[in-house]
């Protein structure tokens, strides 16, 4: 042993690191845990990973900034399934959401379709701690789209229309579409459609719109303000049977960061925001590379709110 | 629910373990991208490894792009060809060959490099020709060094092609991102895992390998050969 | 590629740029320290050194965007923790430096131990004065893989939202707009490349002997 006393040193520490290390291991990954947290009055804004929210992140920044309330920013954060774990341990307070797929993390039975039942069936879902603000009329729901070649070769205008070809097209989705009742689950047993193979993609993303276009699947679901719909000529199929839900946009936060003036600034910038003018945003973001934070000001500007 | 728990539900399920999304499937198809990507890397490293290490002509240049090819994060590099390209196998292939290229290149060179002067001049003094002295005399003696390098590339794409599942690709990465996607910490868990175990079920296969390819004079003369081998080629990582 | 984007947007690249260079060589840290301790272990007890060896190549396998998502759960971080890359990384660079500690004590040869011993050297003295110089070359080419490794990994993180440079690369490939992707991927090799640059200069400095030994 070249270096008795260093060695028998060493060991001890190694051995003490260990077992701190293994005392602190083990538990419940779903679990939240405590950590590092902004000033009290200081609300942290969060983000999903797509220009869409990322845009109402920065309006809900930039608006509560000019409230007079401190705020930092976490963009960009990935899925829900990451976001709403951060937001219950605190490293994020606030983030903007949409009802139905809200009400369906937390509540994946829920049959509720209508705007104000989704958002009433959200609020009695919500776990203690969160709260979700006024609902803004403005929406972003999913939606099933086919290339228009596909369309019009088999004359599709619903998803019902599906039926006839279902077993020659391939379909494609985030891993989550899989299970949802908004997705394969609800497209087998409420219209009845058994595709002939399923392709895992991401949530809207550039993978599921690339491998519409390309021609990799046949059907797959996006986000009705997503640009790329219409820029890629894509056709939304209809929803007679209703199994994609209302998704209207909230802000979703610890209830102990909501003070008076935070929720009248989100109300008043829910109560603003359309559809319309939501997409249009998005548009700037994704097809003129616009820069989110400057998208976000200008209609806090336009709609007076600055 | 602790992750050990929801790991052996996930393991317990036989729906999970049938079908074309079944862990059987997952792991034929994650082999396949591993072994597709090593071979082509090696069809591309190893070839200008003996090259350059049998003459001595270009190694700087050669060693040091191969050494900056480990600068490239491969998930830039991925995500890049996937814009550039479309989905599909390549994207990933092009991602996964960047990743295997270094060791090999890096380990073949310092193989051949290694091979003692009087040794080469000997071969040389027997009449031996240019090629036949590369194939019968120096590879054999670089061998365990090139082994070496090939299980170094093998655990680095067997662990990477993970990510292969970001980009629509099945393979064992798929439970890694299904399960993110789903928040079914088992099913990660289980993808993990079987990673894990598949690179080391490779390495163990490596190590047989070189027990049966090395000719038994260069691996009695050597001694230990894991030990040198294992030297030479991280020796190697610095620019020659 | 689109000019307009670097200087709209130089702000966020910089912090991107100063994040990714904190998630790389934090663990290259703290690797360094633990190797060594667990260096020196093995060396005292050759036994367990196969044990050690066994365990680190083991954690070396998983892989990296498995780590990321599942240690908050592990170790109970916050889930955007830097902590979560931090440690997954340092677990990885000590998976790759044990190797290079221990072979390079190991390198002193008997005759050199000899000498030292003789000239009064022993314990912590040796260790430093004669069996750590010695170990130097095979420390550095370990860090070196390791820190490039690291900050081509740390992209990976951007999938659990804390990804440095890859936040850019993901944000450019989720809007089909090159520029950022490739602004983040440039910037990634040229760090790598500046890293591996900074080290060989450290190790130039700390072994100005070497120069001696290649000439003889």
């Amino acid at each position: 042993m070249p270096y008795p006393r260093l060695a028998r040193t060493v060991g001890l520490v190694l051995t003490a690191g260990l077992l701190a290390a293994c005392g602190g291991g083990g538990g419940d990954p779903l679990a939240g845990s405590s950590g590092e947290q902004a000033p009290d009055d200081t609300i942290v804004v969060g983000s999903a990973n797509f220009s869409e929210n990322i845009i109402l992140a920065e309006i809900y920044a930039q608006a509560l900034e000019e409230a007079g309330v401190k705020t930092e920013k976490k963009l960009n954060i990935g899925s829900r399934e990451t976001y709403i774990p951060a937001l219950q341990d605190g490293s994020i307070d606030l983030i903007p959401e949409y009802t139905g797929n809200l009400l369906l993390y937390f509540d994946s039975d829920a049959k509720v379709t209508k705007s104000d039942e989704v958002y009433e069936a959200l609020q009695q879902a919500l776990p203690e701690g969160l709260v979700v603000l006024e609902k803004s009329s403005a929406e972003d729901k999913d939606v099933l789209v086919v290339r228009q070649e596909t369309a019009e070769k088999y004359d599709l205008e619903t998803i019902a229309d599906l039926q006839r070809v279902d077993d020659q097209l391939v379909v494609g989705g985030s891993p989550e579409f899989a299970e949802r009742r908004a997705g394969l689950k609800g497209l087998q047993e409420v219209y009845g459609l058994d595709f002939k193979e399923f392709k895992t993609l991401d949530a809207g993303g550039p993978l599921t719109v690339t491998a519409l276009k390309d021609g990799d699947v046949d059907v797959t679901q996006l986000f009705s303000t997503q640009p790329s719909i219409e820029q890629n000529n894509f056709v939304p199929l209809e929803d007679p049977k209703n199994i994609h839900i209302a998704q209207n946009i909230v802000p979703l936060a610890n209830e102990d960061k909501v003070t008076p003036t935070v929720r009248e600034t989100l109300n008043a910038v829910s109560a603003e925001l359309t559809t319309e003018k939501l997409a249009e945003l998005v548009k700037r973001v994704d097809i003129d590379k616009e820069n989110p934070r400057d998208v976000a000001a200008d209609w806090l500007q336009q709609a007076d709110l600055n | 629910m602790t992750l050990i728990d929801a790991l052996l539900q996930f393991l317990s399920d036989p729906m999970n373990w049938s079908g074309s999304r079944g862990i059987p499937v997952r792991i034929v198809e994650h082999l396949l991208y591993t072994f597709v990507a090593l071979g082509v890397a090696f069809a591309i490293a190893f070839p200008v490894g003996l090259l350059i290490g049998h003459t001595g002509r270009g190694a700087v240049v050669t060693i040091n792009v191969g050494n900056a090819a480990r600068a490239v994060p491969t998930f830039g590099m991925l995500l890049l060809v996937v814009l550039l390209a479309g989905i599909g196998f390549l994207p990933a292939l092009i991602a996964l060959v960047i990743i295997g290229i270094p060791p090999i290149l890096t380990s073949t060179y310092a193989g051949i490099r290694g091979v003692e002067g009087s040794t080469v001049t000997a071969a040389r003094g027997m009449g031996m020709t240019e090629s036949g002295m590369l194939l019968r005399v120096e590879l054999p003696i670089a061998l365990p060094t090139v082994i070496a390098g090939l299980r170094s590339a093998t655990l680095q794409i067997v662990s990477t092609a993970t990510i292969a599942a970001y980009v629509s690709l099945g393979g064992l990465g798929r439970f890694v991102i299904d399960g993110l996607g789903q928040r079914d910490y088992g099913e990660m868990a289980a993808g993990a895992v079987f990673v894990a175990i598949l690179a080391i079920v490779l390495d163990v296969v490596w190590v047989l390998l070189s027990k049966v390819a090395v000719s038994p004079g260069v691996s009695g003369r050597l001694g230990k050969i894991p030990k040198t081998a294992g030297r030479t080629t991280r020796s190697a990582t610095e620019p020659a | 590629m689109d000019w307009q984007y670097l200087s709209s947007n130089s702000a966020l690249i910089w912090s991107k740029l100063v994040e990714h260079l904190y998630l790389s060589i934090t663990p290259i840290l703290i690797a360094l320290v633990l190797s060594l301790l667990i260096g020196l272990f093995s060396v005292s007890f050759p036994k367990v050194y196969p044990a050690v060896l066994a365990l680190s190549s083991t954690f070396y396998t998983v892989p990296s965007i498995a780590l990321f998502v599942m240690l908050p759960g592990i170790i109970q971080t916050n889930i955007l923790s830097p902590l979560n890359v931090i440690v997954a990384l340092s677990i990885y660079s000590v998976s790759l430096l044990v190797r290079n500690v221990v072979d390079g004590l190991r390198e002193t040869s008997a005759d050199v131990r000899q000498s030292a011993l003789s000239m009064g050297y022993g314990g912590i003295r040796q260790l430093w004065e004669v069996d750590l110089p010695i170990a130097m070359p095979l420390i550095f080419a370990g860090l070196r893989v390791a820190t490039v490794a690291n900050i081509s990994m740390v992209s990976v993180g951007a999938l659990v939202g804390i990804g440095g440079l890859g936040e850019l690369m993901a944000d450019g490939f989720r809007r089909n707009y090159l520029t950022p992707l490739l602004v983040g991927l440039v910037l990634s090799v040229v760090l790598a490349l500046t890293a591996d640059l900074v080290i060989v200069t450290l190790q130039r400095w700390l072994t100005p002997w070497a120069k001696f030994a290649r000439q003889a």
